[in-house]
């Protein structure tokens, strides 16, 4: 478990002296694809918003490629790999699909490889070529979620991180945006996955979290968490 | 007609002004829904330092057309300097403040400024040195003459270069993305603390400008001059839709013309029982009115595109 890319200990975070997270342990392995899944205020964003940096855990460790992230900032979290796609995607709505993209290799300077990036990214997202100049607030949910897919991938990330990728959308978008994610994942991309969508997030994961009122209460293989009789009855609805 | 195009010539002169000092106000209000009362008082400090530098400059025998240039660097300088500590010392602690601290803490930190420069610069009246030979030109029985014309071509130089860092660059994209959503820009590695600085710097050089040109037209400075000026270029943003760069320049324009050509024609419309002197109830009348009638502004967007 050492040579785990992202290990957590007894992570907590708070908002204003509420414990949204209350002490949880977890790893993702170079290459892996973990699903946390919980249902909604389980605390998945929360520990995700931690681990980006974006608020600041009240105890415990985050150790990413042996390092602890603990005392550095948001913004430099990027340059080591990591990349969050937030929850409700966080599309500049106002900058054009290109620029946005371009905001993914903010933290890049290789601009011979940004440009081959972008060039990646239309080809993986075909539907974001056509409106490349268009401003992403006028996208569709659906392409918003991949403009977002697209844009992290930009920074060139070991470890991506999505945040309810299916929330809002339609089946067929969901279907693709998964197809997409695994995609991604067979490329050898580490990856962690928060859903809600419990059936859907463990049919694509290799291993998988269950979070509940803030702490972890199961974990395993996807297989076996997907036969397990509390899952079934908590998540999947059988 | 020459009254009309006369005061055209007025207008767009005293409408660039208001312009660059208005980007001030809307591009810090773009990002960060703060409106920076101090921001008059930096145009203020930026004419006070120019007119120390330039005096300094003359007394030791530097030729005009060395000393302008060279006291409006160090005037920007100065401004960019007094920008990034205000926002340091007086808003960034109040970043998640309830939105009323900082505007009275903007307010505080005016009354501070203007009072230092009183303390620096004492209460009177400073003319500013007649440096070049300003030459007046007819048009069409209009005059324009040569600091007029420099103040109209600066000005739109200075709004097109900012238009395109803002739209071309990659810190015009950060800056951009930051108003937008300070969280995502930090998702994708902009230091948003440092991005507002250069926002404040930014808009306090334009300030220096603004001030420069101010003092060089009227040949005056003095150390109230940045309140009023200061409340008519937020009108002006106002009336462009403030956080919208585009707006803070045609906002400017307009309220510069709205303004003189008011002060020129109102004494005619009311048959000489209201002069020029009422020339600043024209800039105040247009804040009410958009207040009341488009609250977004001219080129202001409507509010459901925010959310």
């Amino acid at each position: 478990m050492s040579d785990a890319l992202l290990e957590v200990r007894g992570l907590q975070v708070g908002y204003g002296g509420i414990h949204a997270v209350k002490g949880i342990d977890f790893h993702v392995a170079p290459g892996e694809l973990v699903a946390l899944i919980g249902s909604n205020g389980a605390g998945k964003t929360t520990a995700l918003k931690s681990l980006a940096g974006l608020i600041a855990p009240a105890a415990g460790h985050i150790h990413y490629d042996g390092k602890s992230l603990t005392k550095i900032p948001a913004h430099l979290r990027v340059s080591l790999g990591i990349a969050l796609v937030p929850e409700g995607r966080g599309v500049f709505a106002r900058l054009s699909v290109a620029e946005n993209l371009l905001m993914g290799a903010y933290s890049r300077c290789d601009q011979y490889e940004i440009d081959e990036d972008l060039a990646r990214m239309y080809t993986l997202f075909p539907r974001l070529v056509e409106r490349r100049d268009q401003l992403s607030g006028t996208l569709s949910g659906g392409e918003q979620q991949m403009l977002a897919m697209a844009r992290a991938l930009m920074s060139r990330p070991r470890l991506l991180m999505l945040d309810e990728p299916s929330m809002g959308l339609a089946p067929l978008m969901v279907k693709k945006i998964f197809e997409t994610i695994q995609q991604v994942a067979s490329q050898g991309m580490s990856i962690l996955l928060v859903e809600q969508n419990a059936r859907l997030a463990l049919q694509v994961a290799t291993r998988g979290y269950v979070m509940e009122g803030g702490a972890i209460t199961l974990s395993g293989v996807s297989s076996e968490l997907l036969g397990s009789d509390a899952v079934q009855r908590a998540y999947l609805g059988g | 007609m020459e009254i009309f195009l006369q005061q055209i010539i007025n207008g767009l002169v005293q409408g660039s002004v208001y312009a660059l000092v208005a980007l001030g106000y809307t591009m810090v209000y773009g990002i960060l829904g703060l409106i920076n009362f101090a921001h008059g008082e930096v145009v203020m400090v930026g004419a006070m330092l120019a007119l120390s530098a330039l005096t300094a400059m003359i007394g030791w025998g530097l030729s005009p057309l060395l000393a302008l240039p060279l006291s409006l660097i160090l005037a920007m300088a100065g401004c960019m300097l007094l920008g990034y500590g205000i926002e340091r010392i007086a808003y960034r602690p109040l970043r998640h403040a309830p939105r009323l601290a900082p505007l009275i803490t903007a307010i505080g930190v005016s009354i501070v400024l203007q009072n230092l420069a009183m303390m620096i610069w004492g209460r009177e009246y400073h003319a500013f040195p007649q440096l070049i030979a300003n030459q007046s030109h007819h048009i069409a029985g209009a005059i324009i003459n040569d600091i007029q014309i420099i103040i109209i071509i600066m000005a739109l130089v200075i709004m097109l270069a900012l238009m395109a860092v803002v739209h071309r660059t990659r810190l015009g994209r950060a800056m951009r993305a930051v108003a937008e959503n300070q969280h995502a820009a930090q998702l994708m590695g902009v230091d948003v603390n440092r991005v507002i600085s250069v926002t404040f710097m930014l808009g306090s050089a334009l300030a220096a400008i603004a001030g420069l040109m101010v003092s060089v037209n009227y040949g005056l400075a003095h150390y109230y001059m940045g309140f009023l000026l200061g409340l008519k270029a937020f009108t002006a943003a106002v009336l462009g839709g403030i956080g919208n760069l585009r707006g803070a320049m045609l906002g400017g324009l307009l309220l510069g013309l709205i303004e003189s050509l008011g002060a020129g024609y109102i004494g005619d419309l009311t048959g000489g029982f209201m002069g020029s002197q009422y020339q600043d109830v024209f800039a105040f009348f247009v804040l009410i009115a958009v207040l009341v009638f488009r609250p977004s502004g001219l080129l202001g967007e409507r509010l459901a595109e925010r959310a």
